[in-house]
């Protein structure tokens, strides 16, 4: 049986790691490659590597750290931030990367999923959405959780895997930053609509919740994190036996 | 030398860095002349399997491919590549495969219950149904990366391994020279390493 995934998401400006509370006050971590290198080694099953800024000052993926990771570490690699365009997607698929999030850019321009898809295939693309609780519903958030698009997230996630999103990167902004567990209503909601595989992004404070995540939506895929591994205050080798003693099924 | 065949689709870096990190020399050519050269040949992929055979068949690769499986020449197809390895492909329209291998791709969906997901994303164990040396430096049970919607329909005699998914689906084959993994081993850390490095030792 295919066994749930643990993720750390490095979220990339100026070649350091970086995790802001509710994507503001960012403050530098460390050293992607190194970070990676560590994480891997630790047992994480994929890494995400997300540059947060780009989308906002449409800067270009650091290409070069992303090369450097694939070089040294063997597990699958996610790419996101700043893609727009097939070109894009090219561009990192050409440096290591495996699966590419779309976020701001198939907001902008949602054909981008349909024209990824066709050319390297669902597998490869990921839509990326930033959800956060407006007046009662579910809405996305473009430009790294900063801008209320107004599109209600559970029609616009049907969308995105309809037109070929092949998983789906769920990141409560409600949640992100507060470390009081994940967003599990949203998480169950997403799960019962699409039969791609769905990963929980925002709200791991403790090992914990992790846990709960499993235990509580167990037909999601994957629980996302970024600051509780990168502050050391939950150890992804530690974690992962943790939940396999527990009854969830973990590589380790 | 290893000759990993460079036809346009596929992310070979990672390919690449595996073999570097196992201290293994590559190449990366679509050059019939180095391929003539290799002591090993791998075709990758990853995509549409349509579009992947047309670009091969494009570059006249399909015969010289097939060719050097016939002299002996070791073989391993990864992902979309084992999958060219069969006869023919359903996934969007039938297309013809190389054909070195009986058997079909399909899709995963008819096969698995619905609460499945597809794609079949992630770390599976493999159940492994056949000694083969590219398993020498694993045990069963080892779990590797896998990322696809279509699987192979192959012959019980060629099948070297499989991964439970609400159905046993084909994680990899070989008849002869001929090898081919459904999963992706420059993704699956130590184990698809020490995959690898089976594969380089035939």
């Amino acid at each position: 049986m295919i066994t749930k995934r643990i993720i750390p998401c490095l979220d990339v400006k100026n070649g350091r790691v970086v995790k802001g509370t509710n994507f503001q006050n960012l403050n530098d971590v460390s050293s992607p490659v190194e970070l990676g290198e560590y994480y891997s080694a630790e047992g994480a099953d994929e890494l995400v590597f997300y540059d947060i800024t780009a989308s906002y000052e449409e800067r270009a993926l650091f290409t070069d750290i992303l090369k450097e990771v694939a070089r040294r570490v063997f597990i699958p690699l996610t790419v996101g931030g700043g893609i727009n365009t097939v070109a894009d997607f090219d561009r990192v698929l050409h440096c290591g990367a495996d699966k590419v999030s779309v976020n701001s850019g198939a907001i902008r321009n949602p054909s981008l999923i349909e024209d990824a898809a066709k050319k390297y295939g669902s597998q490869c693309v990921v839509l990326s959405a930033d959800i956060k609780r407006v007046g009662g519903e579910y809405h996305v958030f473009a430009k790294g959780g900063r801008e209320d698009t107004g599109m209600e997230a559970l029609a616009w996630i049907k969308r995105c895997v309809d037109m070929g999103a092949g998983e789906v990167v769920v990141n409560s902004i409600d949640t992100d930053g507060v470390k009081g567990g994940f967003d599990l209503p949203l998480l169950s909601a997403v799960c019962d609509l699409v039969r791609v595989p769905v990963i929980a992004s925002g709200g791991a404070g403790c090992a914990g919740d992790f846990l709960t995540l499993f235990r509580e939506v167990p037909t999601i895929d994957a629980g996302l994190a970024a600051s509780v591994f990168h502050f050391g205050e939950v150890n992804i080798k530690e974690l992962k036996q943790m939940l396999a003693q527990n009854g969830i099924l973990m590589r380790v | 030398m290893i000759a990993i065949v460079e036809y346009g689709v596929g992310n070979l870096f990672s390919l690449l860095s595996s073999f570097a990190a196992l201290g293994i020399e590559v190449e990366v050519t679509a050059e019939k002349a180095v391929l003539s050269r290799a002591s090993h040949i791998i075709l990758p992929g990853v995509g549409a399997f349509g579009d992947a055979a047309a670009l091969l068949r494009e570059n006249g690769l399909d015969a010289f491919i097939k060719d050097s499986a016939a002299e002996g020449k070791p073989l391993l197809g990864i992902c979309l590549g084992m999958q060219m390895l069969f006869e023919e492909s359903h996934e969007f329209g039938i297309h013809r495969g190389l054909g070195l291998l009986k058997g079909q791709i399909l899709p995963i969906a008819p096969k698995i219950p619905p609460s499945y997901k597809i794609p079949h994303i992630g770390w599976n164990p493999l159940s492994i149904k056949k000694e083969s040396p590219l398993f020498a430096n694993i045990k069963d049970g080892d779990a590797v990366y896998f990322v696809h919607s279509f699987y192979a329909e192959c012959q019980r005699e060629d099948l070297l391994a499989t991964a439970e998914y609400g159905a046993e689906l084909t994680a990899a084959v070989a008849s002869g020279n001929v090898y081919g993994c459904q999963f992706h081993p420059e993704k699956s850390g130590e184990v698809g390493l020490n995959i690898l490095k089976g594969f380089a030792a035939l």
